[in-house]
């Protein structure tokens, strides 16, 4: 019958214990050669080389679970990163419109609410124009590419916008809010025609030059940001809406 | 990981081809840059080849439904909807443009979700893609480290990655080195079960990987058939240092005569 190896002579071998004697390594070595039972028990033994081993495991063991969807993709899903630069311009600008009321007087109108309209339209022009965006031609070609995209991309443009405009206008939402969503629906809806980018120029010149550029000379808020104004800027935003949804195949195509 | 393949992939076709065009007018800006092209292609690798402005990047343009015909028939994979052809389409804009800061898989991932993939083979297909163009070494890399060649080869993952039925590649060679041209020649020999497009104005590419040959003149095909056939076509006098170029400026010289 033959003796089996103490757990602690298996330990100091794993171990490689110097000061473990020759002959009795011979003697170790010759059992574990027969003894299935005790080269299982060295294995469990082996604590000094094991987290080498799992360490080695792990290395080699493929990795099963499919690598975690990045931020920036994500985020991708809402908004291209071609907008981001056109966000933070509009934001920027806020921020400037927003020092300028602080600094002349009352009866001088908000610079920011005069904004607040043309506000989210570089940001729409960014969403779905050719110029604008470097990937639109491979986007284009896609099947989410349409109605359903363009519009996700706004509503991440609106999401940015209309907060900064809260904060820059603070005053109450019913003087701003309709005309800016009015502007948004009117870009999309003569984009259809002339392409996103033409459209956001014209409106914004128009907006400029008929609008604005009056109001800060006669140093008098436009009639047309007056709450009793509501009615026509209703009317654009559903006519806007109806056109875009008429021509929604024109988001299909590639933007002129 | 061995891929699942499902039961719509093997179900057979029900059309005869991939792409049938009759007629076919597209409008470059004013220009009608496609004038009456009538093209019948089925699974192989087509050269589309011509003279720059001959209409090849417009003609590419409408098979990828990003331009409305102004005239003639196009029916894709037997006449599906714009949405189920452009799921099965893949697409290499002649100058591509993309998103600098994102990573090569994070490009392919989004062009990915972009084509409606599942959202659980997008992983696996995008490593698939990535792996078959070798940028697995670079693929966490943003796409503004990578060389030109690099990109494009990017480019070439994220329109395989829905493995496409049929595959359009505008001038995909331009800009490569000879060697990374010799590797997406060995690519494209590889595609022989879809149906793919190249156009190029190089007549070598043509040469080495494609299975035939359109001719494409001022809008209108002169020739299509078998790359020997284009190589028939030309004398001795005709200028050219391969029997394909001299083929090929035969072709052009009767095309202009007529």
């Amino acid at each position: 019958m033959t003796q089996h190896a103490s757990p602690q002579l298996l330990r100091r071998y794993a171990d490689s214990d110097p000061t473990l004697a020759a002959d009795m390594v011979w003697a170790l070595e010759v059992h574990l050669e027969s003894c299935a039972n005790c080269r299982a028990r060295l294995a469990t033994e082996a604590s000094a080389v094991a987290p080498l081993v799992d360490e080695i495991w792990a290395s080699i063991v493929p990795d099963t679970t499919p690598a975690a969807v990045h931020r920036t993709r994500r985020l991708a899903v809402w908004a291209t990163p071609a907008m981001v630069p056109w966000l933070a311009m509009t934001a920027l600008i806020t921020l400037i419109a927003l020092v300028a009321d602080r600094l002349v007087a009352p009866p001088y109108p908000s610079l920011a609410l005069l904004l607040a309209p043309i506000a989210p339209v570089a940001g729409v022009a960014a969403a779905w124009a050719r110029g604008l965006d470097p990937a639109h031609e491979l986007v284009a070609a896609t099947p989410r590419a349409g109605l359903y995209l363009v519009l996700r991309r706004t509503l991440a443009v609106l999401v940015v916008v209309i907060p900064l405009m809260a904060v820059a206008t603070w005053t109450s939402p019913l003087r701003w809010l309709l005309p800016c969503l009015a502007f948004t629906v009117a870009t999309l809806a003569l984009g259809g025609f002339v392409g996103v980018s033409r459209a956001a120029v014209g409106l914004v010149t128009g907006w400029a030059a008929l609008v604005m550029g009056p109001s800060l000379v006669s140093q008098r808020l436009p009639s047309v940001l007056e709450p009793a104004a509501l009615g026509a800027w209703v009317a654009v935003l559903v006519a806007g809406a109806v056109v875009v949804r008429l021509r929604a195949t024109v988001y299909t195509r590639l933007a002129t | 990981m061995p891929r699942v393949v499902s039961a719509a992939e093997i179900a057979p076709t029900t059309y005869p081809f991939e792409i049938h065009a009759r007629g076919l007018k597209v409008r470059a800006g004013r220009r009608m840059a496609v004038d009456g092209v009538d093209l019948s292609l089925t699974t192989g690798v087509h050269g589309l080849l011509g003279p720059n402005g001959a209409g090849k990047t417009t003609l590419i343009r409408a098979l990828a439904t990003v331009l409305r015909p102004a005239g003639g028939e196009l029916d894709l994979l037997g006449g599906a909807s714009q949405r189920d052809v452009r799921r099965r389409l893949g697409y290499l804009p002649q100058d591509f443009g993309f998103y600098r800061r994102f990573t090569v898989r994070e490009f392919v991932e989004y062009m990915a979700w972009l084509k409606e993939m599942p959202k659980a083979d997008i992983p696996g297909a995008v490593q698939r893609a990535i792996d078959r163009v070798d940028l697995t070494d670079r693929a966490d890399a943003r796409l503004k480290t990578l060389s030109g060649g690099m990109v494009r080869r990017a480019g070439i993952a994220q329109a395989i990655v829905n493995d496409p039925a049929i595959l359009l590649l505008d001038e995909p060679t331009a800009g490569l080195d000879p060697a990374q041209r010799m590797h997406f020649r060995g690519l494209l020999r590889d595609m022989t079960d879809i149906c793919v497009v190249v156009s190029t104005h190089l007549v070598e590419d043509v040469a080495a990987a494609c299975t035939d040959v359109v001719l494409l003149n001022e809008g209108r095909v002169v020739f299509q058939g078998a790359t020997e056939a284009l190589a028939a076509a030309g004398t001795e006098t005709d200028p050219g240092d391969s029997p394909i170029e001299r083929g090929y400026s035969a072709l052009l010289a009767k095309g202009a005569a007529r």
